[in-house]
Parts: structure tokens; C-alpha cells; sequence
């Protein structure tokens, strides 16, 4: 076996790298006072430098490099299932205090009486969930559909920007926004528009009204992703035959795309169904079924915001919020993989 | 449609219009320079320096770590590591990873901190924040390793390179600009997250010392704030909105640049 010795070039790059992880580490000392992170730093440096001086084999490097991605690769899988155990282990302690059934459909949330009971709060998220993806579906799917099929090529490369840029926008500052804008609106226009004069403000619509945001980039990216997909020769096709460009659009594009958009929509529900920060800014935060939708509520993610700082007064209420984000995790897991079979199935029937 | 359009554009420019404006006039300069005081929370003096060292502590390092798992792990997706079907699977469980909320991470890290017995510290927030960002970072790094051309991988092959000399010469610097994007969102989507570290860092007055401290980071001292009764508390948490919604606007600025700048090399 031919040993082959690292260049000159690479020699180079490594000591600098070295020298960089060196300031680093004195940074920590001398700027944080952190023993801890300048041992850590001082040992990557040494081993980067060392590893210059120790040939080793090209093929032996390959083998260990293959090796080595592999395990990490095991790593991700291995921690999706121990995510699970753990939640599942986690909630084990709740559902040996309290059944199953009665944990799903009594509606008493006092944890200081250990009662845990998640009817209202689990309708609650259904409900506004159901209400911000009534918003953001058509609104999204008309953007997606402007951007791919009517916007010309200018206004396309200046919409998109703006559109990941919503999407990094962090959930705190649309809750915060939704605070100062949303509550005041629906307090004093839209509750008394449909007759609920005494809404706070602090309810139902208004987290829908966030949330349907918070989802817009979500759905029109990946629309315009699947929508984009969609070869021009089928466009073409239709167009030739005389079809007006909402006809190509509606007959063509949605059927030829149709899985694409549903996954999407599924997507754009997982986020809407797990949103913590925002709605527990806005939702008003009471654990009860809504007389109406200016009333106030509480999902799932919100009640564990709101719960977690009493976890070491309640043993089982760490418990029962373990087991509200297993339920999380549980609906979230079911959507993905329905995303996933509605592609894989499209997938088989679409050949283009 | 072009309502529709108006809508999503009008949101954005909504939310950056009233941050903005009710941000501003409530942010000084100390502020910036000085760390929160015993009477932050009442009304009186002091600033988030502590906050905005502590949100920099949680996602450098977290983004750091979930780089260096999430850009093997997109190498590996490849066709000359994994077959096929395996690299469906792992995919299909990093959308699965990407969709779970954010506050799931946080419990999870909850979780474990409880079971070895320790409280809550830097360190449980960047367990939860790499969780949260290693699909983010994977996902994107993945799509852009999918499209490198085949012939290029083939002819570093056939000039004789292994399968590592080849991932790691050759097709990351044809990948380079999904990398910097992936980085860059993982690390926006990291600093601007409450839910996960909201259950995971606590909060204190001081600056973090080491990682086993609790910290204030940005979005948990909004959210805090928030809660607060009086109306001069709650102008403070526009004024970290802002600094906040500054750092993620730069970034996203900085993507852009970084992306168009390292896809100049690019062999098409």
C-alpha cells in the first residue's frame, strides 16, 4: 500500500484553521473566563495539526470517512425513536394515574387537583387550526398560482424574497404583531361585526388570524416548488387546444400537481398545529371549550408554554404536559408520512 | 389573485412597518450596552445586553453542532453511500424531524435534563436548538448535493479519488451555496425561537458565565415581557422585537449575498 503524504496545500489551510480554533480558544479564556471551552478548543487545534504529520492510506481514510458518516447518519435515525421512547416513557407515569379515554374526553384542566383533562384544549387546536388553514389555503394556493403562471419574470424575483424572508421571520415577533394589531381589531371591529360584544380581543380568531400568516410561506413555496414541476409540454398541450389560461390552470396544473399542493397543505397544518409562542400571546389562555370564536382558549402547544414553570410543584403535571407533546409528535408524525404516501402514490401514477 | 398577492406581501410589510416603528421609539442606546436590572420587569432602567449575548451563546454553538452532523448526514443521502431505499427512510424521517414543533424539542430536552437530575442551563438550550436544526440544515444542504451533475462525480471517480475524497473535494464545493444557505437558516431559525428554549434556559439578570448558567435570550424576554401589566414594560419588549427582527432581516440579507457570491464558481 502506497503511502501518500498530505500536500503542501492542504498543510496550509489545516494550520490556519488551527490558528483560527487557537484565537478561539484564548477568546474564551481570556474574554468569558471559560476553562472548559479552552481545553475543548486547544485539543480540536492539536488534533487538527497532528492529523498533517500521520500519513495514512488514502483507502484507509476512505474506510474510516465512509464509516464514520454511516454512524452519524444511524445517529439521526436512532434519535427519531428515542425521541419517542422518551416522550412515551415520560407520559407512562400520567396514563397509570389517569385513563386514556378519560384523559382525551373530560374537559377539567386542573393540574392542583390533578386533573388532566384535554377535550376542550384538544378541540381548541382543532378549531384553530381548521380556522387559519380556511385562511391561508386559498390565499396561498392564488400566490403560488401568480408567481408560477401570471407574474412576470420581474415581479416573480421580487415577490420570492420577500417571501422567505416572512418565512424566517421568528414566531415571537408575529405573536408580538398580532398583540398590537390583531387584538385591537378584532376586540373592536370584527367581534362586534358578528354580534360577540364582549370579546377582549384575546380569543380563538385572533390566533387564527396569526397562525393563517405564520403558514402562508410554508404552503406557497412548497406550491410553487411542485407547481414548477410541471412540465411545459403539458401546458403547452392544453394551450394549444384552445384552452384559456385559467382553464390550463384549473385542469391542468392543479390535477398534474394536485399531490403536490395536498402535501403542502399537510405541511402548512403541522405548523399550525404545533405553533407555541404566537398563539399563547394571543389566545387568552383558558382551558375550556369557546361559547364562540372571541372566545378565549388554549391548544395543545400553548398549554405547555403556559404549564412548564409549575412542573417541579406537580410530580404528575410534568407527566401530562410529556404526554401533550407526544401527542404532538404523535399527529405531526401521522401528517408527514400521509404527505409522504400521497407523493409516493402520485409519484406512481404521474409519469411525465 | 393579485389580492391575494397584496395580502402575503401586506403582512410582511405589516409586521416589519409596526415593529419597526413601536421599536424604535422605545430603543436606546443602553439598552444595548447594559445588562438587565433588578427592576427591568417594573419599569425602571437596564438593558438586554445579557439577553443578546445569551441568544448569540444558544444558536452559535448550536448551529455549529448541527452543521457538523447535518452536512455528513446529506453527504450520506448519496447514491454512492446508501441505497436508495435507506436514503428514502432517512429522509422521510427528517421531514418528519422538520415538521415537529419546536416546543416537542423543548420538552424532550425538559425530559432528559429532569432524568439526569440538573436544572436548567445553556447547555439543555443548545441540545434542543440542534435538535431543532439539524433537518432544517440537512434538508437544504441535501438539495443542493441532489443536483450536482453527475459527470462531475464521475470524473473524479474515474481520475481515481475515493468516495470521501469525492464528497468532500468535489461535490461540496459544487454544493457550497445550499451549505451557506442551510447554515444561515438553521442559524435564523435557532435565534429566533421561544418555544424550545423557553422550557429549557430559565432566566437570569446576568451575564452567562459558562454553559452550565441560566441565560435570558431575546424571544424569552419578549415573551416575558409580554406578561407584564404596565404599558412602559411592554414598549420594552417592541424594542427587543426589533433588535431581534434587525438580526434575522441581516441574515437573510446576508444569505442572499453569500449564496449569489459562492454560486459564481459553480461548474454548470
Amino acid at each position: 500500500m502506497r503511502f501518500n503524504k498530505a500536500s503542501t496545500v492542504v498543510k496550509r489551510k489545516s494550520f490556519f484553521t488551527a490558528l483560527l480554533i487557537l484565537f478561539l480558544s484564548l477568546l474564551s479564556l481570556l474574554v468569558l473566563h471559560n476553562t472548559l471551552f479552552f481545553f475543548v478548543f486547544i485539543i480540536i487545534a492539536v488534533i487538527i495539526i497532528s492529523l498533517d504529520f500521520i500519513a495514512i492510506s488514502r483507502q484507509l481514510f476512505d474506510a474510516i470517512g465512509t464509516k464514520a458518516i454511516m454512524s452519524i447518519t444511524i445517529f439521526i435515525v436512532v434519535l427519531f425513536f428515542f425521541l419517542i421512547i422518551v416522550l412515551l416513557n415520560g407520559s407512562f407515569f400520567l396514563l397509570e394515574n389517569q385513563s386514556i379515554g378519560d384523559l382525551l374526553f373530560s374537559s377539567t384542566w386542573k393540574p392542583f387537583s390533578n386533573k388532566f383533562g384535554l377535550f376542550a384544549v384538544i378541540i381548541d387546536t382543532l378549531l384553530v387550526t381548521a380556522i387559519s388553514l380556511v385562511i391561508a389555503i386559498p390565499v396561498s394556493l392564488f400566490t403560488a398560482i401568480y408567481i408560477t403562471e401570471y407574474a412576470p419574470a420581474r415581479v416573480r424575483s421580487t415577490i420570492r424574497p420577500f417571501i422567505d424572508v416572512l418565512a424566517g421571520v421568528p414566531s415571537v415577533v408575529f405573536g408580538l404583531c398580532a398583540l398590537l394589531v390583531f387584538v385591537p381589531v378584532v376586540r373592536d371591529v370584527i367581534a362586534p361585526f358578528f354580534g360577540a360584544n364582549i370579546s377582549s380581543g384575546f380569543c380563538v380568531f385572533t390566533a387564527s388570524l396569526i397562525l393563517s400568516i405564520m403558514v402562508f410561506p410554508i404552503i406557497i413555496s412548497l406550491c410553487i416548488e411542485s407547481f414548477s414541476s410541471v412540465p411545459l409540454a403539458l401546458k403547452e398541450a392544453s394551450l394549444s387546444l384552445g384552452a384559456t389560461k385559467w382553464e390550463t390552470v384549473k385542469k391542468v396544473l392543479f390535477r398534474a400537481s394536485g399531490p403536490g399542493v395536498l402535501s403542502a397543505i399537510f405541511l402548512g397544518f403541522g405548523r399550525a398545529f404545533g405553533e407555541t409562542i404566537a398563539v399563547a400571546m394571543v389566545i387568552g389562555n383558558q382551558e375550556l371549550i369557546p361559547s364562540s370564536l372571541f372566545g378565549p382558549g388554549q391548544t395543545l402547544a400553548s398549554l405547555i408554554a403556559n404549564n412548564y414553570v409549575e412542573i417541579n410543584s406537580i410530580p404528575l403535571l410534568e407527566s401530562a404536559i410529556i404526554f401533550v407533546a407526544l401527542i404532538l409528535f404523535l399527529v405531526v408524525l401521522v401528517f408527514n408520512l400521509g404527505a409522504y404516501l400521497i407523493m409516493k402514490k402520485a409519484s406512481q401514477r404521474w409519469k411525465y | 389573485m393579485i389580492i391575494s398577492v397584496s395580502i402575503v406581501i401586506g403582512s410582511l410589510f405589516l409586521i416589519v412597518f409596526v415593529i419597526v416603528l413601536n421599536g424604535l421609539s422605545s430603543l436606546s442606546l443602553e439598552m444595548l450596552t447594559q445588562t438587565t436590572e433588578g427592576g427591568f420587569y417594573l419599569g425602571s432602567g437596564g438593558g438586554f445586553l445579557n439577553a443578546i449575548v445569551g441568544s448569540l451563546l444558544l444558536a452559535i454553538p448550536a448551529t455549529i453542532l448541527a452543521f457538523a452532523v447535518g452536512v455528513f448526514i446529506a453527504i450520506c443521502l448519496q447514491k454512492d453511500f446508501l441505497h436508495a431505499r435507506i436514503s428514502t427512510f432517512v429522509r422521510l424521517c427528517l421531514d418528519i424531524l422538520w415538521g415537529i414543533p419546536s416546543i416537542v424539542y423543548g420538552v424532550f430536552a425538559l425530559t432528559i435534563m429532569i432524568a439526569i437530575g440538573m436544572t436548567e442551563s445553556i447547555l439543555f438550550g443548545i441540545v434542543a436548538l440542534t435538535l431543532l436544526e439539524i433537518p432544517i440544515i440537512t434538508r437544504s444542504i441535501d438539495e443542493s448535493i441532489k443536483v450536482v451533475p453527475i459527470g462531475l462525480k464521475e470524473s473524479a471517480y474515474s481520475l481515481g479519488s475515493t468516495k470521501v475524497e469525492t464528497a468532500l473535494g468535489v461535490v461540496r464545493r459544487q454544493a457550497m451555496p445550499g451549505i451557506v444557505a442551510g447554515i444561515l437558516l438553521g442559524f435564523g431559525r435557532g435565534i429566533g425561537d421561544a418555544a424550545s428554549i423557553l422550557v429549557t434556559v430559565g432566566d437570569s439578570n446576568y451575564m452567562p458565565t459558562s454553559i452550565f448558567d441560566q441565560t435570558a435570550a431575546l424571544p424569552t424576554i419578549i415573551f416575558n415581557l409580554m406578561g407584564m401589566p404596565e404599558k412602559a414594560v411592554q414598549n420594552k419588549a417592541y424594542a427587543v422585537a426589533f433588535v431581534l427582527l434587525v438580526i434575522v432581516l441581516c441574515i437573510s440579507i446576508i444569505t442572499r449575498y453569500l449564496t449569489k457570491k459562492s454560486s459564481k464558481y459553480l461548474i454548470k
